[in-house]
């Protein structure tokens, strides 16, 4: 007690300086940043999607003008990404809701984020292949 | 980013930063008591609400992106009519209303957080929360007045 520690010339000084933690630069951080950006780019869309569809209560040609605006192919990528960050956003929600919810969860965060990669993939795979069939189906 | 821990001398003051909001007051005076104000546990049932209604969320938001983006032609077949044959059944208004709610509230709970992690400013965030708590209410109150009062034979 009256000794410190770092006076003790039998415990060798760290040799990295810098703070580690465990939460830095794991896997889970990134998971959050994704979630975060995702979530915000949702968000903006749902603005921009009230909007546009608030147009059904001016006049059926608005509506129907802003929504053929929508069917180029560039909006049609967009939607690729929109689809992609809903699908990230939910099943990594879903991993929150366990991490916090199941006495096992914070164990299991890292095994949890590769399921939902896997599983995010799995469904990527068959949303890209429809939207891309009715790209083709309407530029091609 | 952080700059390295350094080791400070006996008697050498650690550097500050000038700015107010860099060094907020509550710093140099931690036991101070905090003010209580607003709804009690507010945060607790804000952290509640994100979980529950993200569950819901799920189901709602990707039945809506499968039916809107891959069902029959997907986004190319959506106009007029096909959004007055979806509001006559009281089910897809129901959906639809519910996911809106639910959307809104928590995607805005999302952004507040965002933005009281990112502000430094008191100003900034009062500012940034206003502009935030405007564009829900716009939302919510534009997107239920559309779907409550939608007239299939409107002009």
């Amino acid at each position: 007690m009256s000794t410190a520690t770092s006076a003790n010339p039998a415990v060798p000084a760290p040799q990295d300086k810098r703070r580690r933690t465990l939460y830095r630069g794991d896997p889970g951080m990134w998971s959050w940043v994704l979630h975060r950006i995702t979530g915000a780019t949702i968000f903006f869309f749902l603005f921009v999607h009230v909007l546009d569809t608030a147009l059904v209560r001016v006049s059926p040609q608005a509506y129907n003008e802003i929504i053929e605006t929508y069917k180029t192919p560039i909006v049609g990528l967009m939607e690729v990404g929109l689809v992609a960050a809903v699908l990230y956003h939910a099943l990594n929600g879903i991993r929150v809701i366990l991490i916090d919810f199941w006495a096992e969860g914070p164990r299991y965060q890292r095994q949890m984020l590769w399921v939902i990669g896997a599983v995010w993939l799995l469904l990527m795979v068959p949303a890209l292949v429809v939207l891309g069939i009715h790209m083709a189906e309407r530029f091609l | 980013m952080s700059a390295p821990d350094r080791q400070l001398q006996r008697g050498q003051t650690a550097p500050v930063l000038e700015r107010s909001h860099d060094r907020p007051a509550g710093l140099d005076n931690p036991r101070a008591p905090r003010r209580r104000s607003g709804m009690p546990n507010f945060e607790k049932y804000a952290w509640l609400f994100m979980r529950f209604s993200g569950i819901v969320l799920v189901f709602l938001v990707l039945g809506h992106l499968f039916i809107g983006l891959m069902w029959e032609n997907g986004v190319y077949r959506i106009d007029f009519n096909y959004v007055a044959q979806r509001w006559s059944s009281p089910f897809w208004q129901t959906w639809d209303l519910l996911m809106l709610w639910l959307a809104q509230l928590h995607g805005g709970n999302g952004m507040r957080t965002i933005i009281a992690d990112y502000t430094r400013k008191d100003s900034t965030r009062f500012w940034l929360n206003a502009l935030l708590a405007l564009s829900m209410v716009f939302t919510l109150v534009l997107g239920s007045y559309v779907l409550l009062t939608f007239d299939a034979n409107i002009s």
